[in-house]
């Protein structure tokens, strides 16, 4: 075999490769989505529910980086110290409150209805939580970071249009705002939260 | 105390009125951003709110957990009926924001609810392929027309808002609303008082049990239950006088761009 030849297929088999780990965005969100489903329909208490959704948010979620656009323009000014400080209480924040709000439901019935890619960084991926007797049909959509496609994660969730990272920087801001921008207060309310 | 509830008022119609004749989406947008919306009043908000919270507990949150387990196509037909009489202030404003076809669509269609869908309890007209309902206000026309959300409002039982939006709510009951006209305002014979607030106390129970399971958990899960409800209720404002369905946050991604070099 010539050298070209084996150039050639070393080419086409090293690029085969790289693809075949990449992971679709919609097909990553329902992969998700499945894996809490069965979480939340198995017969076993509600903590063990909660213990098992904060394995899977570890995996999908990108939490420090939800966690630091959460802290808006104060994430500037923090040193390094603070900011591993930080992280780890969002991710400990973050996990209890994830994970608590998804625990309450049952047997979610959620589908993947299409995406939209926003850039290389970002795709949207959109989904319907199928209506039940109690509440009716809501749209999420699902911001994915993909600037690793072989694992992309979760930013942010915008059900029917409302973005839950927005909603998280504003209420820090106005924590920060109340507090002088002092962040040790922040850090003392974040906390508390997990704590409780 | 005259003298500084003048000057409150004036600062409040000064942030509230800084129309631009030239504004664009663009302008809307930034103008109508929750991170810009000042929340001149934030200790009487705070007040308020935790007035309002206490309220829904005593009579909100019960009553719209008894509604919760009324038939499902009960409360669907109540709340199409709702639908229905709110088209009655959608259609006024959608001239005003100069969308005349989506008049002529949300009049077709209450004539057709009213009628072969009994008073609205059906929706027909979505059954026969009309677009999606979107609800319109007076404030929305306001902030088409270019005019500034002002300050951030929590109203007593009514809840969040913002000035422009409070004000302009007073169009109502000054000939906006047909359904306030033929219940409050005219002797009709037909309607009396009692149709009108009835209907904006269903409205309050109806909207209270849709979110029911969204409230509690947003409210357990905040560590600033006052700052999550303002932000939200922003962000669906500013999305309403849109009219998008797209995630307003997408529109701009600087911010999340800014985390890679984190």
């Amino acid at each position: 075999m010539s050298f070209k030849k084996k150039l050639i297929i070393f080419l086409l088999f090293t690029f085969c490769m790289s693809n075949a780990n990449s992971i679709e965005p919609d097909i990553f969100v329902q992969s998700t989505v499945n894996r809490a489903s069965q979480i939340l329909s198995e017969n076993i208490t509600k903590n063990e529910k909660i213990n098992k959704l904060k394995l899977i948010a570890k995996d999908t979620v990108d939490i420090r980086g939800v966690g630091f656009y959460s802290l808006g323009s104060a994430r500037k000014n923090l040193n390094n110290e603070q900011k591993a400080k930080y992280s780890e209480l969002f991710e400990n924040y973050f996990l209890k409150s994830f994970s608590s709000r998804l625990a309450e439901y049952t047997n979610p019935e959620i589908n993947v209805l299409g995406k939209k890619v926003l850039n290389k960084n970002y795709t949207i991926v959109n989904s319907l939580l199928v209506a039940t007797s109690e509440r009716p049909e809501v749209k999420i959509d699902w911001r994915i970071y993909t600037k690793n496609p072989d694992n992309p994660l979760i930013r942010d969730l915008i059900i029917e249009g409302l973005s839950l990272a927005r909603t998280q920087k504003e209420e820090f801001t106005s924590i920060l705002n109340s507090n002088d921008g002092k962040i040790e207060e922040l850090f003392k309310k974040l906390e508390e939260f997990s704590k409780n | 105390m005259f003298r500084k509830f003048i000057l409150i008022t004036i600062s409040i119609f000064f942030l509230a009125f800084n129309a631009n004749a030239g504004s664009d989406g663009e302008l809307i947008l930034k103008k109508n951003q929750p991170a810009e919306i000042k929340d001149c009043f934030e200790n009487l908000n705070r007040a308020t709110f935790a007035f309002n919270q206490a309220l829904d507990g005593i009579i909100f949150k019960p009553v719209a957990s008894a509604y919760r387990v009324l038939p499902s196509p009960l409360k669907n037909g109540i709340s199409n009926s709702l639908d229905n009489l709110s088209t009655l202030v959608t259609i006024p404003n959608n001239i005003l924001q100069g969308e005349m076809k989506k008049a002529g669509i949300n009049s077709g269609r209450f004539i057709i609810n009213s009628t072969i869908g009994i008073l609205g309890f059906i929706d027909v007209a979505q059954n026969l392929g009309f677009p999606e309902y979107e609800k319109e206000d007076y404030g929305q026309s306001l902030a088409t027309m270019g005019v500034g959300p002002g300050c951030y409002l929590v109203l007593p039982v009514l809840g969040p808002s913002t000035a422009r939006d409070a004000t302009a709510s007073i169009a109502n009951f000054v000939g906006g609303d047909a359904w306030y006209n033929v219940t409050v305002n005219n002797d009709t014979h037909y309607f009396t008082d009692f149709d009108y607030y009835a209907s904006r106390i269903t409205a309050g129970v109806d909207f209270r049990a849709k979110n029911y399971d969204a409230i509690e958990n947003l409210e357990k899960n905040s560590i600033d239950f006052y700052a999550s409800v303002k932000s939200l209720y922003l962000q669906d404002r500013q999305q309403k006088i849109l009219n998008t369905n797209k995630i307003v946050e997408t529109l701009d991604d600087s911010d999340w761009e800014e985390i890679e070099n984190q």
